[in-house]
């Protein structure tokens, strides 16, 4: 991030808004990103990350704000002036042009010498895997195929910065896996900065260095991947990122960096830490994952956990994990993960068991907004 | 042996689909364009029917052509086939040239505004062609709406005479025609990605370069189908160019006509029917192969 306040980083947004109407799909955002980054966008559909990505291109026009790239203020240029270049949801494949002839577009437009457009084309094609596929049709091509021939396109340019809507949404969960990867290594050979929009936090969460979590058309957060999984900001973060469990409460005390939160969401007193702790007697929610916590069949040693006796209503095998579903006294429900360290057919815990989950005060998030 | 038998009723089935429209085909077109073939090249006589027999009385074949012949030899023939293929097909650049911007206009709308749009481009059909080609008239007559509303504005001191002109003439066929244009260019637009127009901006076309790249090329198949649907049915229009043409623009249409029912003269009339659709089916058929080698070229 740069100190000085005046010079942009290298893209920067500043206050931007666009409405439709009444309705303001993004409402006064600001963004720092660095250059050779991989920065996903993430939110729910409406949230108004494709709009946000639509005005980087070009294609909308804000309402206010100003958008600034390596320097200049790019909000008024058209988006075929601009050095950002974006592969589509759709792909949008040219379907009257050979694959060679589509990756090649852009450059025709810029009046590029012949030769210098055939050997970049073929280039980016190795780079892509699609060298052999350069005389296809786009109705020949699989739909990996036609996402490959996307990417090439958009890169060919060497633009800036490369947008990605939903880059891989519409391929199957193995092949989505499988590109993910190469998507990274791509941008880590070329190291052009990356802007991805997903509604998938898993993708948001491989692909990235940092996340922006979007909501209402506002950032709820931005962060590197951990610290947006592991401290989120507020509820909707905690709740938007992965599986997270709940409990309401009132502070009741708060020394040296420990919190005792009144729970009667959870029936007893929950323990979190924080460095700047909320006034006693202020409404709180301490939050903790599956992951974190452990189960037990008696009741653990340590008291500076939080521990909770219930029982298992639920339970499923998943081969490397289990997941728990537990019942407290008070009729909550709690989701627990476990590793299956152990390499047995009879199980430890059966549905019905009475048993403990506890968890260390340090994995408990504590949330005030 | 049992699949045969499976297989066999569905077989039948579908060779009655497939013979439907070739039936169909056979006797609407191919059976009375045989019956006027036949007719042009057989003499007129003062009989009935107007024309002389196939084969004699002793079976021998009596053929002219005589019909064809003359149409080349009167100038008048040639240069009312070339008028009116000129102006059908300046009609038809006309009917693209406004019914491009109109069907891409209607694809653009909202959803609600797109089914309002359509429904007024179809409405004209609702009333008798004939009534709304003499509403023309009406409309511009000497002493007719648009003169007088021209002249009660002060933009003319003097009427301008539009009725029985070729202007006139346009004016009714594009607007005849128009719809026939705008319902398959809006058939393609509507199918296009609106996509493929941003990324073809993203990769650095301006929106004019965007268009003829990317919406031109792919709005093709509307363009020669709504082409065809105008330019062939203009080529042999009779109602507009008698209704509101003037008497020294006479097209194939009024010549076909007259040589039929003024002059009785069925074998030249035919004569020149046919050679009317050969003149229109040269350009179908052209186009048509241009379509096919496209098609083919996208596999």
């Amino acid at each position: 991030m740069t100190d000085e306040p005046d010079k942009p980083a290298f893209i920067e947004v500043r206050d931007l808004s666009k409405h439709f109407d009444d309705f303001a799909a993004v409402d006064s955002v600001n963004l720092k990103i660095e250059k050779g980054e991989l920065f996903s966008i993430l939110g729910g559909s409406g949230c108004g990350k494709t709009t946000l990505l639509r005005m980087l291109a070009g294609f909308e026009s804000p309402t206010s704000g100003r958008i600034y790239l390596d320097g200049s203020d790019i909000t008024e240029q058209p988006p075929y002036e601009r050095p950002v270049n974006m592969m589509f949801q759709s792909y949008a494949i040219f379907p009257h042009m050979t694959v060679e002839r589509n990756v090649g577009y852009g450059l025709r437009k810029d009046r590029l010498p012949r030769d210098e457009i055939d050997s970049r084309v073929q280039d980016i094609l190795k780079l892509v895997q699609l060298e052999s596929f350069a005389k296809r049709k786009p109705e020949q091509l699989s739909g990996g195929q036609k996402q490959r021939v996307a990417l090439a396109r958009a890169l060919v340019k060497n633009p800036k910065v490369l947008l990605l809507d939903e880059p891989l949404a519409a391929l199957d969960k193995k092949l989505r896996e499988y590109t993910q990867f190469e998507l990274m290594n791509i941008q880590d050979r070329l190291g052009i900065t990356f802007i991805v929009v997903t509604h998938d936090q898993e993708e948001a969460m491989i692909l990235s260095s940092r996340i922006a979590v979007m909501q209402k058309g506002r950032f709820e957060q931005i962060g590197r991947p951990k610290e947006v999984y592991e401290f989120p900001k507020n509820r909707f973060v905690a709740d938007f990122i992965g599986t997270i469990n709940t409990f309401e409460g009132v502070v009741q005390d708060a020394r040296d960096g420990r919190v005792i939160v009144a729970s009667d969401e959870s029936g007893s007193s929950l323990y979190a830490l924080s460095d700047d702790p909320p006034a006693t007697g202020s409404n709180v929610c301490v939050a903790v994952r599956p992951e974190k916590i452990y189960i037990s069949q008696g009741r653990p040693d340590n008291t500076e956990d939080s521990c909770l006796p219930g029982v298992i209503e639920d339970l499923g095998y998943f081969g490397n994990i289990s997941l728990y579903r537990i019942r407290l006294e008070t009729g909550k429900i709690v989701q627990v993960s476990a590793q299956n360290r152990q390499r047995t057919i009879d199980r430890a815990l059966e549905w019905d068991d009475e048993i403990f989950i506890s968890w260390r005060p340090r994995s408990a998030v504590l949330l005030t907004t | 042996m049992t699949e045969q038998t499976d297989i066999r009723p569905r077989q039948s089935w579908q060779r009655v689909t497939v013979a439907v429209p070739y039936l169909w085909l056979f006797i609407f077109f191919l059976a009375p364009f045989a019956i006027i073939l036949k007719i042009s090249v057989a003499d007129p006589v003062l009989a009935q029917p107007p024309f002389t027999p196939s084969f004699g009385e002793s079976g021998d074949l009596q053929i002219t052509a005589d019909n064809f012949a003359f149409l080349l030899t009167d100038k008048l023939y040639a240069i009312t086939y070339l008028r009116s293929v000129v102006m059908a097909f300046m009609a038809t650049v006309l009917c693209l040239a406004l019914g491009f911007p109109i069907a891409y206009g209607i694809t653009r709308a909202s959803a609600t505004t797109r089914n309002v749009l359509l429904l007024l481009v179809v409405l004209p059909f609702w009333i008798s062609f004939l009534l709304r080609v003499y509403a023309w008239m009406g409309l511009l007559n000497t002493h007719g709406v648009i003169n007088n509303f021209l002249l009660w504005l002060g933009v003319i001191d003097q009427p301008i005479s539009m009725m029985y002109t070729d202007f006139a003439i346009y004016v009714g066929l594009v607007y005849s025609y128009l719809p026939f244009m705008i319902l398959p260019l809006y058939a393609t637009l509507e199918r296009m990605d609106l996509d493929l127009v941003d990324a073809a901006q993203d990769l650095g076309a301006t929106s004019t370069k965007a268009f003829w790249d990317i919406t031109w090329p792919l709005a093709r198949p509307g363009v020669i189908a709504g082409c065809l649907l105008v330019f062939i049915p203009a080529t042999g229009e009779y109602v507009i160019p008698y209704l509101l043409g003037g008497p020294e623009s006479l097209l194939i249409g009024r010549v076909l006509f007259d040589e039929f029912f003024v002059n009785r003269d069925w074998p030249l009339a035919s004569a020149v029917a046919v050679v009317l659709l050969f003149l229109v089916v040269v350009p179908i058929v052209l186009l048509q192969r241009n379509l096919a080698r496209d098609a083919e070229q996208a596999t």
